[in-house]
């Protein structure tokens, strides 16, 4: 029997607003406990919240960005559940009218692209932050809970997709792309160790041929990509061996274990939740007008696959044009102003996704704070294909550059790193090798390759390694051919 | 007394002829006279108040005048939160619960001027019909010590009946402004939903909830909303547009109007001589110029059934917050689950544990469409008959209640004949219209009845200028005669 | 007919740790409430609107604007128990 894996992707997106969504409490990661509530978010008797409106706009450009319509009418709801860091013991959240719906992600996986549609973007509001304390703790010998409600109120998108997902690395690769086109949008911060973004997934198997849904399994707690994947992969498996020993999927959420590598049942839950959802009577319902979309749509950056179509036209190839896209905004703008500069596309990527990155590294300093021009990118990058530096020179001419003593030309004239390239002093040095080396000029005028890698080595010394290797392999070559 | 209403105080300090603190003393008084019997307050804040009259006179002296308010001594429910003065929702969910923030028309109270006296009493969270709910002991009527006030503002009623206050606020969700009110024997009213600020008010039913004001005269209730309403940013349901003057009409007379007596507001549970004091009033109003017609509303046969789903719904959402965790009363228990659940069973009293348990089954899994999705479209079916009626009339009148002033006990065992005493009121609270109820006279026991005057939204200019016409037929002579001399 | 039902079911879902005769005695009561509350079933017709704001309100926004937060200790002189600057509350069951 073959077994399709049908998965969904849960993702929470926290805001990077200046305040809260229903209050003006600042959004700011870490800090003392408590020190950004007030009656709203505390949920103190006699509170009210009102709406963000910068909120609204960036769910609306996020959805835009994956190809929803925005709702002409939205309202919120209250979701009633009791938990100790939800201070009302009710969610301001979205039911069936959320802010955007019907949208799509394409993905690429093994060279094929592969479109996931998105079922809605919806606005709600995140819950405080509870610390458990074990026994030996600081409360002493007793267990506990701390509670801090900084982060109760911040804005959280949630974006649900279809069951569309086929496999782990899919689900992997969707949860990527989504991430860089949230941070393309600049709404979020979208860092998975703060939490700013968090994914749950939904996995059922089904026969090959079925189109019926199996029974869907939440999974929680998977906090990098990589443990996304291989929670996925662990509970395909997981039920695929369990259906295949005549076992049934019960429908619940599970718990991934990074260290062991597996999903553990959450409690048992004593009948499924009932969350009472009814209109928010403290709110009024959102319209976004068409002009409102229209001025919202406007605004929306260059998003990651339209960018990464640019760069394949420009002729990079699939890999250069993904590592390419995934570089900081910084590094990319030096991409495109060196292409703009006359720079070949390919090499200003090269170096850019290989040398600069490498030199940001080890330098420890932020993309923003980099000293390099695209004019300086495309003027490296003619010096060494016209020969006026050898590539290996060009690392440290890179070097100098990046940390502050000028253009290229000037470092390397600085760093004594010009090559001779011209030809009339190649040819002299050429001829005294030449005259130098009797047995070897011979051993090329017969033909012989290892001559020739010889003799470019003696013009090297000769001239303190400066000459144009390449210049010098194609003199002597023509001295053979003629 | 000093001055016998509002703008009557108000001229007096103005004059040089009395000051705050005198005002305020004659308040304290009152009060304190009058406290043992009818337990009205829940906090008197003597000291907060004699800084606030000290103050309010030296900004006279300095030429400051804040406006209608300035100077005159406050009673608020205890629902709306104070900042450092207890707050309790007359609950002992609550008990001790200090509010480190002012509720907007507290503010607003306060930057007028105001002598903010103390808290009143009320039914626990607003639910009730009587002020017996409240944990902290039940108030008593002035005119009749062994009955009730009415509620849920019972309190803030007393206060101003028996002298203790020229004004005072109470909030109104199904009738509990002006159905204690008119068995109290004052004025008192819900302006249209939107228009008084909710932020600080201890939400019972968010969209039925409004702050409104107790007061001797039609005039001292239009100059006391004139003052506390108005659009708040804190307040998503506020409204941001143009607010009438509820003063500009008062003395124009009810002559060209056209009004509607509500045929289902009458017979079965309706007292006799408050259906002829109803009757007589109209035909003294009729008599004066004013156009009367019948009208039917027959959705108001209902309107009760769906105040009774959609007000508890909201409430036991608005009330979950209610937890041992982060203010007031905690029972502990092993688990967060424990504590929960025994701070909620010990805090809270049974009507409102009643409405609890009413508003989560109405929203429940399987319940929620025949229950409280019926009621929304009831409510907007209700909303479709106003809308017709007011298409024939300016206003529409009623009883403010069935019976005159119960006795306590009376309907505490029997829910649903407490719940009876709003039929006349819950059907404006589902419009969100603004209502009114003056006090016309009494029956043969000597307690008062009230007359309601309801407009559409924002009518609050045509519903004052019918009950300033209403005050002037009924020359109502307020006297609670159970606490002695007062006026 | 007074209406049945599950008192125990809504007791837990509302965190009302009723003891069993409380419970029977709502229950009594509540299934009186309900009979007459359920006459909202006796609506004739569909009404044209829908139930809303009497003033039609809509797109109540705030600017997106940080103010100034409580200060935390007289947020927290109204914590039951509080600790370091947390509120302190016994470990949690399963989120429901």
């Amino acid at each position: 029997m073959s077994w399709e894996a049908v998965i969904g992707i849960e993702v929470h997106v926290e805001l990077m607003t200046a305040s809260k969504m229903f209050c003006g409490c600042a959004v700011e990661f870490g800090g003392e406990p408590n020190t950004r509530v007030c009656p709203t978010c505390l949920g103190l008797p006699g509170a009210l919240p009102v709406t963000n409106r910068a909120a609204i706009e960036s769910i609306m450009s996020i959805g835009l960005a994956l190809g929803c319509e925005v709702s002409e009418r939205s309202v919120f709801h209250r979701k009633n559940y009791f938990y100790a860091d939800l201070p009302k013991n009710y969610q301001i959240s979205q039911f069936d009218v959320p802010v955007c719906h019907d949208g799509h992600l394409d993905i690429e996986v093994d060279g094929e692209t592969r479109r996931i549609g998105i079922e809605r973007a919806h606005m709600e509001e995140d819950t405080g932050k509870s610390t458990h304390l074990g026994v030996g703790g600081r409360i002493q010998a007793a267990e506990g809970t701390l509670l801090d409600f900084n982060r109760s109120g911040v804005p959280l998108v949630e974006i649900v997709s279809r069951p569309d997902i086929r496999s782990a690395t899919e689900a992997r690769v969707y949860a990527q792309e989504l991430r860089s086109v949230i941070a393309e949008l600049g709404v979020s911060d979208v860092r998975l160790e703060e939490g700013s973004i968090r994914f749950d997934a939904n996995v059922s198997i089904r026969p090959g041929e079925a189109e019926a849904y199996g029974t869907k399994v939440e999974i929680k707690n998977m906090n990098s990509f990589r443990s996304l994947e291989r929670a996925v992969e662990y509970e395909i498996r997981r039920q695929t061996e369990l259906v295949e020993s005549g076992g049934v999927v019960v429908q619940e959420t599970r718990h991934w274990d990074e260290e062991a590598g597996v999903t553990h049942s959450m409690r048992a839950k004593e009948g499924s939740s009932d969350y009472r959802y009814f209109t928010e009577p403290d709110l009024v319902p959102m319209v976004m007008s068409p002009e409102w979309v229209a001025q919202v749509g406007d605004r929306l950056p260059e998003l990651p696959a339209r960018r990464r179509a640019r760069y394949l036209s420009q002729g990079l190839d699939v890999g250069a044009a993904g590592a390419l896209s995934n570089l900081d905004g910084r590094l990319r703008a030096i991409y495109d102003e060196a292409v703009l500069a006359g720079a070949p596309a390919k090499a200003a990527a090269n170096w850019l996704t290989g040398e600069v990155v490498g030199w940001l590294r080890k330098s420890g300093i932020a993309p923003e704070q980099l000293i390099l021009g695209g004019h300086d990118l495309a003027e490296l990058v003619s010096m060494v294909d016209g020969g006026a530096i050898s590539s290996s020179a060009a690392k440290d001419v890179l070097d100098g550059v990046l940390s502050g003593e000028g253009s290229p030309r000037e470092v390397a004239e600085r760093r004594d790193l010009l090559q001779l390239s011209d030809t009339g002093a190649l040819e002299a040095a050429v001829e005294q090798v030449l005259a130098a080396n009797p047995k070897a000029r011979d051993d090329l005028l017969a033909g012989e390759e290892k001559a020739l890698g010889f003799l470019v080595g003696q013009v090297m010394k000769a001239t303190q390694g400066r000459a144009d290797p390449r210049a010098v392999n194609r003199i002597l070559r023509d001295r053979v051919s003629s | 007394m000093i001055a016998s209403s509002l703008s009557e105080a108000g001229r007096l300090l103005r004059a040089g002829d009395t000051t705050a603190s005198a005002l305020l003393e004659e308040a304290l008084e009152a009060a304190s006279r009058t406290e043992a019997q009818l337990h009205a307050f829940l906090t008197i804040d003597t000291e907060g108040a004699r800084e606030m009259a000290g103050q309010a006179d030296a900004d006279l002296a300095d030429g400051i005048d804040r406006g209608p308010l300035h100077g005159i001594p406050v009673a608020l429910k205890d629902n709306m939160c104070t900042r450092g003065v207890e707050t309790t929702a007359a609950s002992q969910v609550l008990a001790g619960y200090i509010p480190p923030y002012d509720a907007t028309v507290v503010s607003r109270l306060r930057s007028g001027g105001a002598v903010i006296m103390g808290k009143t009493n009320l039914d626990e969270f607003a639910m009730g019909s009587s002020t017996e709910n409240s944990a902290y002991g039940t108030t008593y009527n002035p005119w009749d010590l062994s009955r009730v006030p009415g509620g849920s503002s019972g309190g803030s009623a007393a206060a101003v009946a028996a002298g203790s206050s020229l004004l005072a606020f109470g909030s109104d969700t199904g009738g509990s402004i002006r159905q204690p009110a008119s068995l109290c024997g004052v004025v008192g009213m819900k302006p249209t939903y939107g228009t008084v600020s909710r932020y600080g008010l201890i939400a019972f039913a968010s969209s039925l909830d409004q702050i409104g004001p107790f007061t001797r005269t039609v005039e001292d209730s239009a100059l006391a909303l004139s003052s506390i309403w108005g659009y708040d940013p804190l307040d998503s349901t506020s409204y941001p547009g143009a607010y009438p003057d509820p003063t500009a009409a008062l003395d124009r007379g009810g002559d060209g109007l056209r009004i509607g007596v509500v045929t289902e507001l009458s017979g079965e549970g309706f007292e006799p001589a408050v259906e002829a004091a109803t009757a007589d009033m109209v035909a003294r109003l009729e008599k004066t110029g004013v156009e009367v017609i019948e009208v039917s509303l027959p959705t108001f046969e209902i309107a009760l059934s769906a105040y009774y789903l959609i007000a508890p719904a909201e409430a036991s959402s608005n009330l979950a917050r209610f937890d041992g965790i982060r203010y007031g009363l905690r029972v502990d228990g092993s688990t967060t689950e424990e504590l929960m659940a025994r701070t909620r069973a010990e805090g809270f009293g049974p009507e409102v544990t009643r409405r609890i348990l009413l508003g989560t089954y109405s929203l429940s899994a399987g319940y929620y469409d025949a229950f409280y999705g019926q009621a929304q479209r009831v409510r907007a079916a209700i909303q479709e008959d106003f809308a017709r009626a007011y298409s024939q009339v300016d206003a529409l009148v009623s009883p403010t209640s069935p019976t005159v002033a119960f006795e306590a006990g009376a309907r505490t065992s029997d829910p649903l004949a407490m719940y009876l005493s709003d039929i006349c009121n819950i059907p404006a609270n589902l419009a969100g219209h603004p209502a009114i109820s003056v006090p016309i006279g009494l029956d043969e026991a000597g307690l008062p009845i009230g007359f309601q005057v309801m407009a559409p939204a924002l009518g609050e200019e045509t519903m004052y200028r019918l009950a300033a016409e209403v005050e002037r037929q009924a020359a109502f002579s307020l006297s609670p005669r159970a606490l002695g001399a007062v006026s | 007919m007074p209406i049945e039902i599950d008192i125990a079911h809504v007791a837990r879902l509302a965190r009302l740790g009723l003891s069993d005769a409380e419970m029977e005695s709502y229950k009594a009561q509540l299934g009186v409430i309900l009979e007459h509350a359920a006459r909202v079933q006796s609506l004739e017709g569909e009404p044209r609107i829908e139930a809303a704001h009497p003033l039609g309100l809509a797109n109540a926004f705030r600017e997106d604007r940080s103010l100034p937060s409580l200060d935390r200790d007289e947020v927290l002189a109204q914590a039951p128990v509080a600790l370091d600057g947390y509120f302190v509350v016994p470990p949690a069951l399963e989120i429901e």
